[in-house]
């Protein structure tokens, strides 16, 4: 159980139940429940996608494509059954806001299901969960099999003539699943590699039925939208950018953790402020604004608000809402080696780009960050880079190759101090030379 | 679809809606690199080579899964493309063994070529390849791990082209890799296509591997040897101290009847030609009762002087002759010829497989379905045989078929063959049930007793606005006659007769049969054939086989003249019937046959010699003398010398020299003659001779075109190595019921050949490798 974090600037919407036994299903009716799908049901399809727009709600997986209008893309007549899917693969480094949701609030991501089920006049919907997240497997069961006892989800949901089946299932441990083709080829029992697109899933998804997948947060953010107003939900943020965001604050500070604030809320302030800046007196060497695929900031650049356009804007993205702070003491060659592994590691090997650079810059680097670097290795791993990035099947590659250019770019000199068999400075520091005889 | 008009690199094109860009631009004559893309195969987009920049999109897209679009504006080459695919080509490289001086691939390697025209000439990397070790997953297809691009078309050639299934891949991201679903062995047809559409030298083949440079062989395009479909393939062939050696056989030109396929026998089954116990000199019974070789002169003069005597002394009606399903036509028409002109007999038959004078004479000169005709079928009825066994090239055209053309796949069988899963409707009957099947889908519902499954079976053939019907050896004599006239009852309804080796259906059309003459003219209509032959020809039809070694258990066939076949082994008879009998055998190999033979010759095979062979669908093609042999002679070759030997006017029996005649153009030449081929073609479309030789296939080949007015085919189409599909006007004949029991089908399997397969070590070894219950991927 994580421990949950606040602080005056934010605002309680999504974590609105955070903390208050919202799994319990009768605590969750208590605090609202269940009357958004209500409300939603007797709106039908055309005004809920109306309202979804009107909030402007941008998707909170990473990409910020807008949620109502995603729904739209969905043809009302189809001859394969309809699916919702919840993107629950929170995978992204530095990002840790769903498993709050499913802890503290599942029932909200199953009415935001219902919802979008109504929308798009789906049967069936599929909450799919990270496979590690191993303890909130029996929590989200439990929530559907409680909406299930209580006439929720299955036949007639609400007593009303509309079915609805969700089921929950768990990925096996891939980062790639969470791209969203990729998702539904792990859900089809296939392996997981993404899909060629176009068709996109709105028109040939899950079991090549039309499928609107959202992230978790997305999805459990619905039924807060119809509890407070779609338009009341936009005016919390800035220009198309509607509502609140979790933030996952991580690395140097002296308090990190999850905070819901309003979208466009200022970095800076975000780090000194609600995240208590950075401890032990250290000064602020770099941020990583959206999760370890978005370029890095420097210290110098993180007096911008926190929206898709506006980070867009400073030559980052605010992708998955992870924001990592590094001090002063970090060396960003091993920063972007850790980075590298990971993506090393998760890439599902699909296409040569991705396989294969992910690779060598992990090679590379790990050699450079050793001591073992030559001269042409600062503007190989930038070539690499940049070589991978828009050329690889799925945004997996690019993910992996934005930061490593950042890297490089704004912190060359750290890897050239990196040359001539000198390899890590902090590690040198570490380890006295050795005497002179 | 309409068509689109769209622009690539600056010109205007046009394409039907919907196509692939990348197929689009090659139909222009503009390549676009892929190593993952390839005609046919499910799509990928994972090797990112073939990236075009299209206009008003942000990104570089693969134009394998970009469909065209109207007023689209794409550019397919410019700096920036190139330097993405020399980026690709770098990192593929950098994990890639540069061991290309040794790999089989080295030469005609499409990364070696990429690499070449991307210029990806300087490493990048100074970090340790990733390395696995070599695997050997079949007796025939070895995987060198290092050497994969996992372009994945192994894995998809073997799953949607084969329906094996038998390869996948295995971990993930750099750990990537191709593997057999069966841990660590293939389980499957082992048609070697993983090999054959390799891009790289990564999977290669356990008969050729390491054995030498593709360079340093001549390729040589001709028909496989082994059963009825007739498939291109292209023989490798090396110098060797006893004449030209096989080393490899593929299909690297995909223009034949089969495509992109060719099985196990054509891709490996060649290996029979380069065995050591091949017969490389003539062999005369002594006294002592012992076979020992002596001069080709001497055995000739003695088998010659032998069977002169015989006939003239007990007449030519003791004297029998048995032809083969694997000479050429020219050969099988000679033999016949020498019987009926020479001999005197028409005691000459073949082992019959399929009963093809039922199906000329109820088909009264209307013709059949040529292989090819099922790449465009809408819908197939499929009646006995097992195709994935018996017919591969077959069974493959139907998979395509329906696969990539929703063609309608009806199969009746008494077993469950694979290829039921291609079939929109399969019906399982009794083995005995074939004719009853026909009656009842022509109307009667008394004639099958399980009625509520036939008559969905029924109802839909009935349906089919067109349909070829391809039958096996279950239909013989009437039945065969009632599934035409039950054809004939359907509207556009072509049909095809199943028959099992290279040239069994060139045998029957060439007359190797005691009562039709080429053609299928009856023996008792032979006066225009006596005419042409100059000889009196005798009237009465002859013994068939089994009656041929009847009369020899009754001391009544004096002597036995068998060519390329194994009647001893195959119909089990008795060594002591044949005691009285003067045998002269050619063979490739001391066969049971041989082994009773007064005379044997050693024969060159059909990879060793030119002429003609005709698939069991009546498409006719050219085989080109790819191979050699020392010691060995062409049948060909051999049937006239024994003619000259018994005093038959050479001029008479093989018309060389005469008006009209034109010669094979250099073909018998063999893997040597290119530039002759060339100029053989010049020469034929100038209407000009080149001398001829009597032993020269094509010398006989003006004959049975005039004979046999179904081989009036182009000429120049033949030469230019095309497939011709016989014309219709097989002659109309009153065909007398044949016994049913003549034929004899062999019913071969995937890795047995009959009378061949068993001398091919790669296929005995891919056997032995094989659990006995074992049915591939089933």
């Amino acid at each position: 159980m994580a421990t949950l974090t606040t602080h005056p600037d934010c605002v309680p919407l999504v974590s609105y139940r955070f903390g208050k036994g919202a799994t319990n299903i009768d605590k969750y009716l208590e605090l609202d429940g269940y009357k958004s799908a209500r409300k939603a049901m007797e709106l039908g399809p055309d005004a809920i996608i109306a309202e979804m727009k009107t909030s402007n709600l941008r998707g909170r997986g990473g990409a910020g494509f807008p949620t109502g209008m995603k729904w739209s893309f969905v043809p009302k007549q189809s001859a394969k059954p309809k699916y919702v899917l919840v993107n629950g693969d929170e995978s992204e480094p530095g990002t840790c806001k769903d498993r709050l949701i499913f802890e503290h609030d599942p029932h909200a991501v199953i009415e935001g299901v219902i919802i979008a089920a109504l929308a798009i006049q789906a049967k069936m919907g599929f909450i799919y969960l990270r496979g590690e997240y191993r303890y909130l497997i029996e929590i989200m069961e439990k929530a559907v099999a409680d909406a299930y006892a209580r006439g929720f989800l299955g036949k007639k949901i609400f007593g009303s003539d509309f079915d609805l089946d969700v089921v929950v299932q768990t990925g096996a441990g891939a980062y790639e699943v969470g791209e969203e083709s990729a998702l539904m080829e792990s859900l089809e029992g296939k392996r997981g590699i993404p899909r060629i697109r176009p068709p996109f899933p709105a028109v040939v998804g899950l079991y090549g039925g039309p499928t609107i997948i959202n992230n978790a947060e997305t999805i459990a953010t619905v039924p807060h939208i119809f509890r407070i107003g779609a338009a009341e939900y936009a005016k919390l943020g800035t220009e198309r950018n509607g509502g609140t965001r979790l933030f996952c604050l991580s690395g140097h500070l002296v308090r990190p953790g999850v905070y819901e604030l309003p979208m466009g809320y200022n970095l800076k302030k975000m780090i000194y402020e609600v995240g208590g800046g950075i401890p032990n007196g250290k000064k602020l060497k770099a941020v990583v604004p959206g999760g370890s695929s978005t370029p890095v900031l420097t210290a110098d650049e993180i007096d911008i608000g926190m929206d898709f356009d506006q980070v867009g804007k400073a030559g980052s993205m605010l992708g998955s809402g992870g924001v990592v702070v590094l001090d002063e003491t970090v060396c960003m060659v091993e920063f972007a080696l850790r980075t590298m592994k990971f993506y090393q590691h998760e890439s599902c090997g699909w296409c040569i780009p991705c396989r294969e650079g992910t690779d060598w810059l992990k090679k590379s680097l790990t050699r450079l960050h050793a001591g073992g670097g030559v001269d042409k290795d600062i503007d190989n791993i930038r070539y690499l880079a940049e070589n991978m990035l828009g050329r690889t099947f799925c945004p997996l590659g690019d993910a992996a190759a934005m930061p490593t250019i950042a890297f490089v770019k704004k912190f060359r000199k750290e890897f050239e101090d990196h040359l001539e068999g000198r390899g890590c400075p902090k590690h040198r520091a570490a380890e006295p030379e050795p005497a002179l005889v | 679809m309409a068509d689109v008009t769209f622009t690539v690199d600056g010109k205007k094109l046009t394409a039907p809606a919907g196509t692939l860009l990348i197929e689009a631009c090659r139909a222009h004559g503009i390549e676009i690199p892929a190593f993952c893309y390839y005609p046919g195969l499910s799509l990928q987009a994972a090797c990112r080579m073939c990236v075009v920049r299209i206009e008003k999109v942000p990104k570089l897209q693969t134009a394998c899964t970009t469909p065209v679009a109207e007023g689209m504006v794409v550019v397919t080459e410019s700096p920036e493309i190139a330097q993405a695919r020399k980026a690709t080509i770098e990192l593929l490289l950098g994990n890639h063994p540069l061991d290309c001086p040794v790999c089989d691939a080295g030469g005609e390697c499409e990364l070696q070529d990429m690499t070449f025209k991307y210029g990806a000439h300087e490493s990048k990397f100074v970090d340790i390849k990733n390395h696995r070790d070599e695997q050997q997953w079949s007796p025939v297809v070895y995987f060198d791990r290092p050497r994969c691009i996992l372009c994945y078309r192994c894995v998809r050639v073997c799953g949607e082209g084969m329906d094996v299934w038998a390869l996948g891949i295995q971990n993930r991201g750099s750990g990537s890799v191709i593997a057999p679903n069966g841990q660590d062995h293939l389980d499957c047809e082992e048609c070697g296509m993983c090999i054959d559409i390799c891009p790289v030298g990564a999977l290669t083949s356990g008969t050729y591997r390491y054995k030498t440079r593709p360079w340093e062989m001549s390729h040589v395009g001709t028909v496989c040897t082994h059963c009825g479909d007739g498939c291109k393939t292209t023989l490798g062939v090396r110098r060797a101290n006893d004449g030209m050696e096989i080393v490899r056989g593929d299909n690297r030109d995909k223009s034949g009847i089969n495509g992109d396929f060719l099985c196990i026998k054509g891709r490996y089954g060649f290996d029979f030609a380069n065995r050591e116990d091949r017969l490389t000199q003539p062999l005369v019974r002594q006294p002592s009762g012992e076979l020992k070789p002596v001069s080709w002169d001497e055995a000739i003069d003695f088998a010659g002087k032998r069977l002169r005597e015989l006939r003239d002394a007990r007449g030519g009606q003791t004297i029998g002759v048995i032809g083969s399903n694997r000479t050429t036509n020219e050969e099988s028409y000679l033999l016949q010829k020498f019987a009926r002109a020479v001999l005197g007999t028409n005691n000459i038959d073949h082992h019959r497989t399929a009963d093809y004078p039922a199906f000329a004479a109820a088909m009264n000169g209307e013709s059949e379905a040529s292989l090819r005709d099922f790449a465009s079928a809408k819908a197939v009825l499929l009646l006995g045989n097992d195709p994935t066994e018996q017919h591969p090239g077959l069974a493959w055209q139907i998979r395509t078929g329906v696969r990539l053309r929703g063609q309608h796949l009806y199969v009746a069988n008494h077993q469950n063959i694979k290829l039921r899963r291609q079939a929109t409707s399969f019906l399982r009957i009794r083995e005995n049930d074939y004719a009853a099947l026909i009656t009842y889908l022509a109307g009667d519902d008394s004639a099958l007793d399980r009625n509520g499954e036939a008559k969905a079976f029924r109802d839909a053939i009935r349906g089919e606005g067109s349909l070829i019907i391809v039958f096996g050896s279950e239909f013989r004599g009437s039945d065969v006659e009632a599934l035409v006239k039950f054809g004939s009852s359907l509207p556009n309804v072509q049909l095809a007769c199943l028959g099992d080796y290279a040239n069994s259906r060139g045998a029957a059309d060439m007359g190797l049969y005691p009562d039709l003459l080429p053609g299928y003219v009856p023996v008792i209509a032979a006066a225009h054939f006596a005419q042409e032959y100059g000889a009196s020809l005798p009237s009465q039809p002859g013994l068939d086989l089994l009656q041929m070694f009847d009369a020899a258990g009754h001391g009544e066939l004096a002597a036995l003249y068998v060519v390329g076949a194994n009647p001893v082994a195959r119909y089990n008879i008795d060594p002591a019937s044949l005691r009285n009998t003067f045998i002269v055998a050619q063979d490739l190999f001391l066969t049971e046959t041989a082994r009773l033979a007064d005379v044997v010759f050693p024969a060159a095979n059909l990879y060793e010699k030119s002429g003609s062979v005709t698939n069991t669908f009546g498409d006719l093609q050219l085989v080109k003398k790819a191979a050699d042999r020392a010691g060995t002679r062409a049948d060909f070759e051999l049937i006239v010398r024994l003619a000259v030997a018994m005093g038959a006017d050479v001029k008479q029996l093989v018309p060389f020299g005469h008006r009209g005649v034109r010669a094979d153009m250099g073909q018998a030449r063999g893997a040597q003659s290119g530039e002759a081929d060339r100029h053989g073609v010049w020469l034929a479309a100038h209407h000009l001779e080149p001398k001829l030789s009597p032993f020269d296939p094509f010398a006989i080949f003006d004959e049975i075109q005039r004979l046999v007015p179904a081989y009036e085919v182009p000429r120049l189409d033949l030469l230019s190595g095309n497939d011709q599909h016989l014309r219709s006007g097989l002659v109309q004949i009153q065909h007398a019921a044949t016994r049913r029991d003549v034929v004899w089908p062999s019913n071969d399997t995937l890795f047995t050949s009959g009378t061949l397969g068993r001398y091919s070590r790669t296929m005995s070894s891919v056997l032995e490798s094989r659990e006995p219950a074992e049915t591939a991927a089933d």
